[in-house]
């Protein structure tokens, strides 16, 4: 799973029919420490999260396995928000 | 899988029901010598490692198999600890003694 922090959000009124009320962010992976690393991306939040928030991302086909997304075509999903990453060395 | 050092690990209140219960850790990945390479990342742990282990990882909608029948979302996981690993070039072989 990434790191990534919440940059934004996206609006698609138009989009497939599995997509229907999902939510969809944009977040940007960070390392560990939060600097940002790598592209933006477009993820589907399952766990009510917000902009500015450190979350989890589960990406490709995982990312169906996360509550309410199951044959929804979509290869990346918030999953958790983090409280806290301890790195030790 | 990939040869990876534990580097850390992330506390979620909020999180998917399935994640309920799990470890997760930082990864960093590493070569054969030991040397970090490419991007920490989070991975469950199925095997009880800790931070400072050397471990393997499983990338992919397999990562979630060492869970079955429960089917969490997850694209990585510990399964294996490793005790020690040999190469036959000059490469150092690990992990290395502290």
């Amino acid at each position: 799973m990434l790191l990534a922090r919440i940059v934004g959000t996206v609006v698609a009124t138009r989009k497939d029919d599995r997509l229907v009320s999902s939510k969809f962010l944009i977040v940007r992976p960070v390392d560990p420490a939060g600097a940002p690393e790598g592209n933006h991306l477009v993820a589907v939040d399952t766990v009510d999260a917000g902009v500015g928030e450190t979350v989890l991302v589960v990406s490709g086909s995982s990312a169906r396995m996360a509550a309410g997304l199951k044959d929804s075509p979509v290869d990346a999903a918030i999953v958790g928000v983090v409280d806290q990453v301890e790195v030790k060395g | 899988m990939h040869l990876a050092r534990v580097v850390g690990d992330v506390v979620a209140t909020i999180k998917d029901p399935e994640l309920h219960g799990h470890r997760l850790l930082v990864l960093q990945p590493i070569l054969p010598d030991a040397s970090p390479v490419g991007r920490r990342l989070v991975a469950v742990d199925a095997t009880g490692a800790g931070v400072g282990e050397h471990v393997f990882f499983v990338r992919g909608r397999e990562a979630s198999f060492p869970f079955l029948p429960a089917a969490p979302p997850v694209d990585a996981c510990v399964v294996g600890i490793v005790d020690a690993w040999h190469v036959d070039d000059d490469a150092r072989s690990g992990p290395p003694r502290s």
